[in-house]
């Protein structure tokens, strides 16, 4: 009877979270269901996004009211097809919420390691196994948790590994020089570290132009290149995002620089605000982050175009950039030569990897899978 | 006698600063140009300078209310001095400190300090920072016979012994702690007071400069050499009142003219070396000289001076950042 | 990022302070134990064991126990701090200032302004603070308030394990006198601490929680009953904003008159006893500034102005707790 019903339950974003709300639903019993159809948005103390389905069918019972908030894997809602009679669906659902025992907060799930790498410390999380590994680079100012909404779906059919760069999140603050050259080296001395081979690169702003170098460098060992709303295709940066996100000391000052980041304000959570707050708190973040700017973005722009040797590259690459990227302009994505793939997403700003994790996961796993 | 001439030309001069220093003070504050409250040492300058003779800008002092003679020992700068006991902006501390509160910490000038008995605990933490730094610093509380009975001064003798500090408690007894006579208000002796808590107590004639110099030598160089602290008692006599406006009625009659007359330190001083025909009389006059043009031009500097402005009221409170 | 005890997270931030910078020493009474003692060294580690493992990483020149002779070692504490050593003292219970006072603020307090800003004292007073543990009178009072009336005084509270280690840390490297409070009902309470160093700044205000209806203004121990209330009453439809200032000086002033325009309506809860405590500054505050805004009355919460007393009963009455607090925000929320 059981295999009937499927259990759509509670999502678990990130390593932090512990329970989520819905606070909207947008399919209603009796609704025929695909997967990956946005079905509710959640809301967690972290970001608000969208749920897309994990299963197909048709959707026979929401079981969590909006507003209210559900534990990481409790039932939220169920489908099952018609043969499944009301009584088995209550039976099913008793019994499920009967047994259920929420997450122990202090085991939950994969945890970040740390590797030493060329004298620095860094640290990774890795979620996952088999296969040509995914190794996800965030951006400026970013970290490992910032794959939130990408690893942990990516995971399911291979390794995949979230870094922290130099600079940033659990790793050494010491980031050398502080460019996408030396960033790239670290990475690379990471990978060797790991002793991990062929890997798909997927980067995210800094993070694209710094894979996008790893795989100029050690064509051998890249796969697939995903470069989303990518540095190193252009001048354009928005330099208020970078100055105020290293001068911002205050929730206040943060929040609205934090907003430029998404096409829809409200997603940004006041834990997020937090977490980004707490980061900067960290001796010798700082100055790394000012190194950075200083380097990767002097003059308010940004330095070293990698566009005149993109033709040398020999890996499969692809671009995902958010249309209302507010951070470095969608034009970049525009003239790349034939062998880039470009894939721009509406509704999405600089972190479409958050705000369309689905469609991005997608193109991803194609890049991956090929 | 191991003084070169060098030396005793120094100490004559700085005795003679001091006394110079005071007898102005006392003229301007009662021609109602000074604020506040002010204490004289006139009288006690040979305890001041014998003691500070021995130190370099790496030891440390704390004084008194009692402040001016220590800080000028220690060479806090005579015009900033006058300047802030005037309460003018070129004034040691701009002003905001006045005749109690006169420091110059690079020169390791901790404080005058208004609260009797506070300084003890404060040179013990700067004999800690010299023996954990291994400055080669040493660091001496001067207290009066009021200071010696405090529970701050008593606490720091243990605490000195305790942690075995480079530390050196000098104490004043100028026979009067305000309106109370030491032989009254002080239970027991302060050598024994030493011996009690362990550390070696010497009693010298604060009217002496070279009995001074000679136990202060001593001590700093125990203290400098990890020995651990000691106590000095000296005894000497203050020419004022208790502050500027004291009229001293609790003194017997004709006592401080008695003093000045059979035992003042610079008339001690200047008997010794010229019979002794280490210096001359003409030097010693010069130095009079010398200093008084120096008084008068502090003086005439400090009345000149612009008082602080309303804007640095609200300075120097917190570091910025 | 490991969860760790707010005594874990005073710890760590001590013990990295010390390995970055030699000038930083420890020193109180039993701040190892064992001294002079034939038995164990390192036995207590603080009275609550709060200090323990300073002593056998860094010995005895810089993890000093004293006599019990809090006039002498805080006033050594402030003239080290003042010739060049950054001392953190430990006053084992705040009770204790009473012998110690005018080492802290007539001579640490003032030496800047006094010396014409020529002076840096940079001193950390670590003291045990509150009201929960049957302590009684002379062991459980606040006494934040009085240190807080001190110009020259940097006066911190901590409402948990992430905060103390940032704000301990921020103390130590600031050249302020800074009075460090450590509840010593929270000793065990756990959070989220990174395990590398962090600074808090001062005179920022947080806000533990966001809400519309009523603002909260706590300190220290009283913004964990706070968020507690706030959580309860979001289930009954009260959305709660509460403010920890984190230092009573300096003060935030701005966002809490800020967060008081807000919702207009505000609830101060403090653990001092109620007169010229933080609960009537706050209070005035709000009131000089944002008295437009207000909706109702502003509500007090703290203990009745008596000592704090021994029998377990009689302190929960003496506290405020979550219900007190819950029942002022209540009345405030309907008013």
């Amino acid at each position: 009877m059981s295999d009937a019903i499927q259990p759509i339950v509670m999502p678990k974003w990130g390593l932090a979270m512990t329970e989520g709300m819905v606070i909207a639903w947008h399919a209603e019993a009796g609704a025929a269901i695909k997967a990956g159809d946005e079905i509710a948005d959640i809301e967690t103390a972290k970001i608000t996004n969208v749920f897309e389905s994990p299963v197909a069918g048709t959707l026979r019972r929401v079981v969590a009211p909006t507003d209210e908030m559900v534990p990481v894997g409790a039932v939220i809602a169920v489908v099952a097809d018609e043969t499944v009679t009301d009584a088995d669906l209550d039976a099913y659902v008793t019994e499920f919420q009967a047994n259920f025992v929420p997450e122990d907060t202090d085991d939950g799930g994969p945890e970040p390691e740390y590797v030493e790498a060329d004298g620095r410390r860094l640290r990774y999380l890795k979620m996952g196994d088999g296969g040509v590994p995914i190794v996800f680079v965030h951006g400026f100012g970013g970290d490992l948790n910032g794959w939130m909404f990408n690893q942990p779906a990516l995971a399911e059919d291979r390794a995949t590994y979230a870094i922290d760069l130099p600079g940033h999140g659990g790793s050494s603050k010491d980031v050398g020089g502080g460019d996408a050259k030396a960033m790239a080296a670290a990475v690379a001395s990471l990978l060797d570290a790991l002793e991990i081979g062929k890997v798909h690169l997927v980067g995210h702003s800094f993070g694209g132009a710094i894979s996008m170098l790893i795989a100029l460098k050690h064509p051998g060992r890249v796969a697939s290149v995903t470069a989303i709303c990518t540095a190193g295709l252009g001048e354009d940066i928005n330099i208020d995002f970078i100055d105020g996100f290293i001068s911002g000391k205050r929730r206040k000052d943060m929040k609205p620089v934090l907003e430029m980041l998404v096409a829809d304000a409200s997603l940004v959570s006041r834990d997020m605000i937090n977490e980004v707050l707490k980061f900067k708190r960290l001796d010798g973040v700082d100055t790394a982050l000012q190194t950075i700017r200083n380097t990767a973005f002097a003059d308010g722009k940004q330095a070293g175009s990698l566009r005149p040797v993109l033709g040398e590259l020999r890996v499969p690459c692809q671009v995902i950039w958010g249309r209302d990227d507010q951070i470095i302009p969608v034009a970049h994505s525009d003239d790349l030569p034939d062998s880039f793939s470009v894939h721009v997403l509406d509704g999405a700003g600089h972190l479409p990897h958050m705000e369309k994790s689905s469609e991005v996961n997608a193109l991803i796993g194609k890049a991956a899978s090929a | 006698m191991q003084l070169s001439r060098d030396d005793l030309l120094k100490a004559y001069r700085d005795m003679r600063v001091i006394r110079e220093f005071e007898e102005r003070v006392h003229e301007e504050f009662a021609a109602g140009g000074i604020p506040g409250f002010v204490h004289l040492y006139a009288g006690e300058e040979a305890s001041a300078v014998g003691f500070c003779m021995n130190l370099t800008d790496v030891d440390h002092i704390a004084s008194t209310h009692r402040g001016h003679g220590h800080s000028l020992a220690k060479g806090c700068d005579v015009k900033g001095m006058m300047g802030e006991i005037f309460g003018r902006q070129n004034g040691l501390c701009a002003g905001k400190g006045g005749s109690m509160h006169i420091a110059d910490l690079e020169l390791g000038m901790m404080g005058a300090n208004g609260i009797v008995g506070g300084g003890p605990p404060l040179i013990c933490g700067a004999a800690l920072t010299a023996k954990t730094l291994k400055t080669g610093g040493v660091a001496i509380a001067f207290v009066g016979d009021g200071g010696s009975n405090q529970g701050t001064t008593l606490e720091s003798y243990n605490l000195a012994k305790v942690w075995n500090l480079p530390a050196i408690f000098v104490v004043e007894d100028n026979g009067y702690a305000e309106a109370t006579a030491s032989a009254w208000s002080v239970g027991g002796s302060q050598v024994k007071r030493a011996e009690a808590f362990g550390m070696p107590g010497y009693q010298v004639d604060g009217h002496d400069f070279f009995a001074v110099h000679e136990v202060a030598r001593e001590v700093v160089d125990r203290a400098r050499n990890g020995d651990g602290p000691s106590l000095v008692h000296v005894n000497l006599y203050r020419y004022y009142g208790h502050f500027e406006g004291d009229a001293t009625t609790y003194r017997a009659a004709g006592e401080s003219d008695k003093v000045r007359a059979e035992r003042d330190c610079m008339d001690i001083f200047r008997r010794r070396v010229t019979e002794a025909a280490l210096l001359d009389k003409k030097q010693l006059d010069a130095i009079d000289r010398e200093v008084e043009s120096l008084i008068d031009d502090s003086v005439a500097e400090a009345k000149a001076a612009p008082v602080p402005t309303a804007e640095q009221l609200l300075t120097d409170v917190y570091v910025s950042y | 990022m490991a969860k760790k005890s707010y005594r874990q997270a005073i710890n760590e931030a001590l013990a990295a302070e010390m390995r970055r910078d030699e000038r930083v020493i420890v020193m109180g009474e039993d701040i190892a134990g064992g001294m002079g003692a034939p038995g164990e060294q390192d036995a207590w580690g603080g009275p609550m064991g709060v200090t323990k493992g300073l002593e056998p990483e860094f010995g005895r020149d810089r993890v000093l126990d004293t006599p019990i002779t809090e006039s002498a070692f805080i006033g050594a504490a402030a003239g080290a701090a003042a010739t060049g050593l950054r001392p953190v003292a430990e006053l084992m219970f705040v009770d204790f200032m009473g012998v110690c006072f005018d080492q802290i603020f007539n001579q640490a307090a003032k030496f800047r302004y006094m010396f014409g800003g020529k002076a840096v004292t940079p001193l950390v007073v670590r003291t045990m603070y509150g009201a929960g543990l049957s302590a009684a009178s002379q062991h459980s009072q606040c006494l934040y308030p009085v240190f807080t009336h001190i110009p020259g005084l940097k006066v911190a509270l901590p409402s948990s394990a992430y905060e103390a280690k940032g704000l301990l840390i921020q103390s130590i490297r600031d050249d302020d006198p800074v009075i460090f409070f450590e509840h010593k009902a929270m000793y065990d309470d756990e959070e989220d601490v990174p395990d590398e160093s962090y600074t808090i700044p001062f005179g920022e205000a947080n806000l533990t929680r966001e809400g519309d209806d009523v603002t909260i203004v706590a300190f220290g121990r009283m913004v964990q009953f706070a968020n507690q209330v706030a959580d309860k009453l979001e289930k009954d439809d009260i959305t709660c904003t509460v403010v920890d200032p984190r230092t009573t000086s300096p003060l935030d002033e701005d966002t809490i008159i800020e967060m008081a325009e807000e919702t207009g309506r505000v609830v101060v809860v403090d653990e001092a006893s109620p007169r010229c405590n933080m609960a009537t500054d706050v209070s005035a505050l709000i009131t000089q500034n944002a008295f437009k805004a207000l909706k109702a009355p502003i509500k007090m919460v703290t203990p009745p102005h008596v000592p704090v007393p021994f029998a377990a009963d009689l302190e929960k009455e003496y506290i405020p707790s979550p219900e007190k607090i819950e029942a002022a925000v209540r009345e405030v929320a309907a008013a």
